[in-house]
């Protein structure tokens, strides 16, 4: 491995409390990836990323900064990618899922936070994360309560910049997200003194277009009943595609997605016949919260699709590419956007339309419907969720969690008995 | 030699129980012993009895189930509760249709079977509210036996417990012991309170069929009759109730064997 620690002492890290993380990650990686058989060969580039975390990708993101570009940190997949990029700025991921920053949270944040709230604001403020003392500028979201509020006590510490998502989706609320994304882009063009013009913004939409393109093909192999990538596989792309640069992203995901269609016509499967077909749905898997894909495969059953914001809702529907100007531009950017199905709005019937599309498409047996502690948004949707499921006749089984490992033995029974149930 | 013996070992947090069968179902042991420090301290004493019986290695076959269930390291098989206590309930009360409350040293179980397959299930959290624990502590508070509490709640009335958590529940109590409210009325309030606590939760499930009640509780007569008052429906129960997850095991074994 290579060495960064001048790297990490140069962002003012907190080197010796970095090096209690650094230490439980490998094994973690071990436990939950490589343990794995029959991987496909091209989560090589993966397994290297995900044991260098938080070293191949920040050093190359300090590099571009080096010359003159500026990287920005998001936290919601409402963030719209291609504005940054068109002026010429960089996107990162900025959302913490380990109980290892929730501490550091817990100093400035009410207990009953989600942890992934607690966990972004520690991953800051406890100054263990290179990508959160990387990134020049976060662009916040007005989306549930405790971000927001979260929002106010990062913004003390970083530039911060907040867009008005709206609540609702009628007409004059995708007309005001197009404002929104407007204002953005200026904002973007004077933190980076770069111009936004038809021609980059459309490049920009293809660049992302092409990566949701590459995603969705992955996620396609994941249908056939020939299952060529286990669910932790697959989470770990979807997760890694938040840090990584657009374009080698979708080259990853194009070569992982010819490995996996060759594997299908050849028969190759992870999983042995008949082993059910799971899919998860409910709040983000933030990087490294790998414990409900774990425990479900650990248990006998294959997970193939995730209907979250680390799943479908990142790279399903693509931005109409065929507008020349910024307007038009920006218009198809809100569209596009205004598609993604989260419980920050109401009413939220999209979500319930997802989700029995897709328990057909990817041929599902159960689904699990999991949200983190204290959200009350997707807690609240679990019960509109499992009428939904039930009475189209799919076993649903609702949980709650957070990043703790307390409760994996309690966990580990329901899920368990739920997919005997399926037998 | 060829398989006779069908065991079901239900490691619970508080008790594990052991049930044999023969190959048609029949039971032919129960065993019962408290599980201690050390689930696997109590595994291999259950195979020692299980090796007194006569019941050679090669002539049975092992279920394990139960909060402990990794422990056994004999077991041809682990299976979850929930499905073992489904599967035990039907052989013990003789129907495919039931929803069974299991209420548990640890946890307590809300399960929906319908012809012979769980459709549905509930567990509680992860706290001790509703659980055999929340009777068990409060019966200490009360310096009676877990069956002089339900029959002294039988004879009381009048008070209620506010508090689901046992650890403000218990102060509660001892509260109103100093104010020298009467045992009766503080044991009612006590199995009232698990009561509603089990009724909120079953609120979720579809509750249209029978009712029965598995775990070391279904032998309480009088907490048996307030949650069918509170259900509104006929909740049953028998004293081989308790085993019904070990029996479930046991039916497990017997499919392995069969298949
Ligand atoms: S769940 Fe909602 S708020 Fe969270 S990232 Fe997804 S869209 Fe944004
Ligand atoms: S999981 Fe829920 S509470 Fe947590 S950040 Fe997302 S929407 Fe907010």
């Amino acid at each position: 491995m290579a060495d960064y620690r001048q790297m990490w002492s140069d962002l003012g890290m907190d080197m010796e409390n970095h090096d209690n993380l650094c230490q439980v990650l490998p094994t973690a990686v071990g436990d939950v990836f490589l343990s794995q058989e029959n991987r496909p060969k091209a989560m090589d580039f993966w397994d290297l990323v995900i044991s260098e975390v938080h070293g191949i990708r920040p050093a190359e993101l300090i590099e571009e900064q080096k010359k003159g570009r500026k990287v920005f940190g998001t936290f919601c997949v409402y963030v719209p990618d291609e504005v940054i990029i068109a002026a010429n700025g960089i996107v990162t991921g900025l959302c913490g899922g380990s109980q290892f920053w929730v501490p550091d949270g817990e100093k400035v944040l009410p207990k009953s936070t989600c942890p992934l709230v607690k966990a972004s604001v520690g991953a800051r403020l406890g100054r263990t994360c290179p990508f959160f003392r990387i990134a020049d500028m976060y662009v916040g979201e007005t989306t549930c309560d405790g971000k927001k509020k979260a929002y106010e006590i990062l913004g003390e510490d970083v530039p911060m910049y907040i867009m008005d998502v709206p609540q609702m989706k009628r007409e004059k609320d995708i007309l005001k997200w197009k404002d929104e994304i407007a204002e953005f882009a200026k904002k973007v063009e004077e933190f980076t003194g770069n111009t936004i013009t038809p021609e980059k913004l459309g490049e920009a939409i293809h660049l992302i277009n092409e990566k949701r393109k590459a995603l969705q093909r992955v996620y396609d192999c994941r249908k056939s009943k020939t299952l060529p990538i286990s669910g932790r596989d697959a989470l770990l792309m979807t997760q890694i595609s938040f840090f990584d640069d657009p374009a080698r992203c979708a080259q990853m995901c194009n070569r992982l997605a010819d490995e996996l269609e060759q594997r299908i016509k050849d028969g190759v499967s992870v999983v042995s016949a008949g082993t059910k077909r799971i899919m998860v749905t409910g709040t983000p898997l933030a990087v490294p919260n790998w414990k409900l894909h774990n425990i479900i495969e650990t248990s006998g059953a294959a997970v193939v699709c995730e209907e979250m914001c680390t799943g479908t809702r990142y790279f399903e529907n693509l931005v109409d590419e065929s507008q020349t100007t910024l307007d038009g531009q920006f218009m198809a950017l809100s569209e596009r956007y205004m598609k993604t199905n989260c419980a920050c709005f109401t009413p939220n019937t999209g979500r319930i339309d997802d989700l029995l599309r897709l328990a057909k498409e990817y041929q599902v047996d159960g689904v699990i419907d999991c949200s983190l502690k204290f959200c009350c948004l997707y807690d609240t949707e679990k019960y509109s969720v499992s009428r939904a499921l039930k009475e189209a006749g799919i076993p649903v089984l609702s949980l709650e969690t957070d990043y703790e490992d307390a409760d994996a033995g309690q966990l580990r029974t329901r899920i368990g008995a739920f997919i005997e149930m399926l037998s | 030699m060829s398989i006779s013996y069908y065991a079901g070992i239900d490691i619970g947090s508080t008790c594990s129980k052991t049930v044999v069968m023969d190959g048609s179902g029949k039971i032919l042991h129960r065993l019962l012993r408290p599980t201690g420090w050390s689930s696997v301290d109590t595994a291999d004493a259950v195979l020692k009895e299980l090796d007194g019986f006569g019941i050679a290695q090669d002539e049975r076959k092992v279920v394990s189930t139960g909060y402990g269930r990794a422990s056994v390291s004999y077991a041809d098989k682990q299976v979850t509760e929930i499905t073992c206590h489904a599967r035990g309930a039907c052989h013990i009360y003789g129907t495919d249709n039931l929803t069974v409350i299991d209420i548990g040293g640890q946890d307590t179980k809300l399960i929906v079977v319908q012809n012979g397959q769980v459709t549905d299930f509930l567990m509680n959290d992860k706290c001790s509210a509703g659980t055999g624990r929340f009777l068990e502590v409060m019966a200490n508070t009360l310096s009676v036996r877990l069956e002089e509490l339900c029959e002294l709640a039988r004879m009381g009335g009048g008070v209620s417990i506010s508090s689901m958590c046992t650890v403000f529940a218990e102060s509660e109590v001892i509260g109103l012991i100093g104010k020298g409210e009467k045992r009766e009325n503080i044991a009612y309030a006590v199995v009232n309170s698990i009561v509603q606590k089990v009724a909120s939760q079953a609120g979720r499930l579809k509750l249209d069929q029978t009712v029965c009640l598995t775990g070391g509780l279904c032998e309480f007569e009088y907490l048996r009759k307030r949650l069918g008052e509170v259900l509104r429906c006929e909740v049953i129960a028998c004293p081989d109730g308790r085993y019904a997850g070990a029996a479930g095991a046991a039916l497990s074994a017997l499919r392995l064997g069969e298949s």
